[in-house]
């Protein structure tokens, strides 16, 4: 799932990537004159990851439609930090109606661009993971099973943030949310619920689905421009760490996400019609305690004594994960074929690595060496 | 040309005729055949250039209607009963937002229990939630309010729901005249939305307001539907003129004039009710019958002045506010508040039971004696209410007073086999 042709030692900014690729790579944030979605002015906490979620995935949703586009956001957080009375941060025709309707609204867009035959415009509907998960996942499921022209990006930060931290259905296990105390021997957040909203709309069999995270906007950027060149009804789910409700560093939100991937707990991948055909290989595997004690609402795991067996659990969760989605597999180039953006190995990918850490452990080694093969340099 | 048609599919070719861009519907009785017709419509081509959208439901039938209508769409649903119920926060939002969508409730009860027979508890739920309640007496209205409501709709920006009983209109066969075509492009310009999505001139629509102008913007919506009296009222007019036929407006009287006692009623029940005034005027009677249009906006000045010698005001109730009593009767009392007038709320026609000339002419007669108390109920079983309101009964046996009425009735056994 690499998204250039180059590979990148330097860490955690795209200036560099930017000035070191052709044109033609570079990523849209770099352009001067991109077309900033979602402006300067807004009331997004700091270090928030929606806002550098949103603004990137629309940003390159503009891009690829020569910026003819309509969003449809549900209320939450992205709708509340962008609107405030009276002002509005967005620099596209935007819509926001309810909490649950975000994706039937976007169907009504589409709907009347079919209807007044204006093809040149396309159509984003965008919330929460409460938003789409949750309550709008009715609407969600029927714009997806009627074939919809329409892309529906969820950015998940794993609860009810804008009403407080509550626990959604995309909150962790054992995950401290305001409505899942960590009081008694069994903390958080509770196993065995919850549900994956990504495979939930591979069942659909629709044309796209992707995960993402903030940690690779690179990657991002490319499986939204990857999804306006398609048609139909399209699903990307961006992992956005949210500082506040996770109580983490608000610098740390791009590490944070990239450890949610590198752990396994965070699979990230894409699939087509269905079908998985490409996973982002995990570069230095860490174990999911490195992920869980850089965040507050896991801190009932590790104070004291701890919970090594909760711990355990989560870290089986992250192990099914490597396994079901093949996330240490080495690439086997030739599934990959068409994937874009000059892919072959995932390895060499890197949209920054997270602090400077060596690239010389074994297994990255292998896969590295493994890329560079199929490259033949 | 008149035909004979069910009430549905004239509404159906009327919505047609009245170049609807996206429709979006999911099916709920007494409503279906208005759908069903559409949909027919747009696949033989008939209702050309328009989007079908069978959605998952009602609440994501207003959904598509408000994304298409904000995106300059002619737009239509319709709905009945617990769908309205469930469209029920989408509604505010489509009135918020000044969105222009046409919807036919095919009015219906709201369960528990479970009944799909006409009456107005759905319509009377969400009274408050914007939009603009014009109610059919017949289904020649029904037709001719549907062309009118796109004509109020986009003047003024706001959502209109056109009220027609469920299956007393909705599937009733009757001569009617269709509008054609020419007809309905003459009376009913294209759509100019006021604020529409497009990348050329980007808006941003539905942004958060505080405290700050909230108050303002509400005031803004009440300023909005006292404005809206004004356009149905020569939106009517205008429709006289262009179809030589009366249908809409405000208000209808039916010897109401000079009469002591005057019913006020709302949908199909007002011919029932002409026709008993008129008996009842033979027979030296001073009575007369008015009908609510336009029950939101409510037009109470009108209403005032046109009951103005009125001393007794009987309004006939198809809904029933529990816990309050009559709810059309509220604003009634409300229009009449400088005026001495005894108003009684009767709570008639609940679930689709027939209110009959003969229980109507029952009735104002123990009104004329003035032996009606405030709040009514016509033609209530007496028998059944008190055996369930006895002091024992519902003791042993806690649950919902249907089926506890079933079991009195023997309908279904007491006991488990």
């Amino acid at each position: 799932m690499s998204r250039s042709g180059e590979r990148f030692y330097q860490t955690g900014t795209f200036a560099v990537g930017g000035r070191l690729l052709g044109e033609d790579q570079r990523a849209v944030q770099s352009d001067p004159a991109r077309s900033n979605a979602i402006t300067k002015g807004h009331r997004a906490c700091q270090g928030c990851g929606e806002a550098l979620g949103a603004r990137y995935a629309l940003d390159a949703a503009l891009r690829a439609t020569g910026g003819r586009l309509i969003a449809a956001n549900a209320t939450g957080c992205l709708e509340v930090f962008s609107t405030p009375y009276p002002e509005s941060s967005w620099q596209l025709p935007w819509i926001h109606s309810l909490f649950a309707n975000a994706p039937a609204v976007a169907s009504g867009v589409a709907a009347a661009l079919r209807a007044k035959g204006r093809e040149d415009v396309r159509v984003v509907g965008q919330g929460g993971d409460g938003g789409t998960v949750d309550i709008g996942l009715a609407c969600l499921s029927g714009m997806f099973e009627r074939g919809d022209d329409v892309l529906y990006i969820c950015y998940d930060n794993q609860g009810y943030m804008n009403t407080g931290v509550q626990r959604s259905a995309a909150t962790p296990p054992a995950a401290r949310t305001a409505t899942t105390e960590p009081l008694g021997s069994d903390p958080g957040n509770a196993f065995g619920q919850g549900k994956s909203a990504p495979l939930i709309a591979m069942a659909h069999e629709i044309p796209y689905v992707a995960t993402a995270t903030v940690a690779d906007l690179r990657d991002l950027e490319a499986k939204v421009a990857r999804a306006m060149g398609l048609h139909g009804p399209r699903y990307i789910h961006v992992l956005v760490p949210c500082p506040l409700g996770w109580g983490s560093a608000t610098a740390e939100t791009i590490l944070i996400a990239r450890l949610a991937k590198e752990s396994g707990l965070f699979p990230v991948f894409e699939a087509l019609d269905g079908r998985i055909t490409d996973v982002a290989r995990i570069r230095r595997q860490v174990p999911v305690s490195e992920y869980l004690r850089r965040q507050k609402r896991f801190a009932h795991l590790f104070d004291g004594d701890g919970r090594p067996d909760v711990v355990e659990r989560l870290q089986a969760l992250a192990d099914r994960n490597i396994e079901r989605f093949a996330l240490t597999a080495p690439a086997t180039g030739g599934e990959h074929a068409g994937t874009g953006g000059g892919d072959s190995g995932g390895a060499g990918d890197d949209g920054g690595n997270s602090s400077g850490e060596e690239r010389a452990d074994a297994g990255i080694g292998l896969l590295d060496a493994l890329a560079v093969s199929e490259r033949g340099s | 040309m008149r035909r004979q048609l069910e009430g549905s599919q004239a509404v159906a070719q009327t919505v047609a005729r009245c170049r609807p861009q996206v429709v979006s519907a999911y099916p709920i009785t007494p409503q279906t055949h208005i759908v069903e017709g559409i949909s027919r419509l747009v696949r033989t081509g008939e209702l050309n250039g328009c989007e079908f959208v069978n959605v998952e439901s009602e609440f994501a039938a207003c959904s598509v209607a408000i994304g298409a209508s904000a995106t300059g769409a002619r737009t239509y649903t319709a709905t009945a009963s617990q769908g309205l119920l469930y469209m029920a926060e989408a509604l505010f939002n489509a009135s918020g937002l000044g969105l222009p969508i046409v919807m036919t409730v095919a009015n219906r009860a709201v369960g528990a229990p479970i009944n799909i027979w006409n009456d107005h508890s759905d319509a009377m739920a969400l009274r408050d939630c914007g939009w603009i309640q014009l109610y059919a007496a017949d289904n020649q209205e029904a037709v001719d309010l549907h062309v009118q409501a796109y004509r109020i709709a986009e003047q003024l920006s706001l959502p209109v729901m056109v009220c027609m009983d469920g299956f007393v209109l909705t599937h009733a066969f009757e001569p009617l005249e269709v509008p054609t075509q020419e007809q309905i492009d003459e009376f009913l310009p294209a759509f100019e939305p006021r604020q529409v999505l497009d990348p050329d001139e980007p808006m941003t629509i539905g942004a958060m307001v505080g405290p700050e102008a909230f108050t303002e913007v509400r005031y803004l919506a009440y300023a909005k539907h006292i404005q809206a009296l004004d356009t149905i009222t020569r939106v009517a007019e205008d429709f006289r003129e262009h179809f030589g036929r009366s249908s809409g407006g405000l208000l209808e009287s039916h010897r109401s004039t000079d009469a002591e006692t005057v019913v006020v009623a709302l949908g199909s029940v007002f011919g029932t009710v002409a026709q008993v005034v008129d008996e009842l005027r033979e027979q030296g009677v001073s009575i007369g019958a008015l009908a609510v249009k336009s029950y939101r906006p409510f037009p109470a000045q009108e209403l005032s002045r046109a009951l103005r010698a009125a001393r007794r005001v009987v309004v006939l109730e198809r809904a029933l506010a529990v816990g309050g009593g009559g709810i059309v009767s509220a604003d009634v009392r409300t229009a009449l508040w400088r005026h001495p007038v005894d108003v009684h709320a009767v709570i008639a026609g609940l679930g689709g039971r027939a209110i009959t000339r003969r229980s109507l002419r029952a009735l104002l007669d123990r009104a004329a004696g003035g032996k009606l108390g405030e709040v009514e109920f016509l033609d209530l079983r007496r028998d059944i209410v008190e055996r369930q309101l006895e002091p024992a009964a519902g003791a042993e046996r806690p649950g919902p007073h249907a089926e506890s009425i079933l079991r009195e009735l023997g309908a279904v056994r007491a006991e488990p086999v």
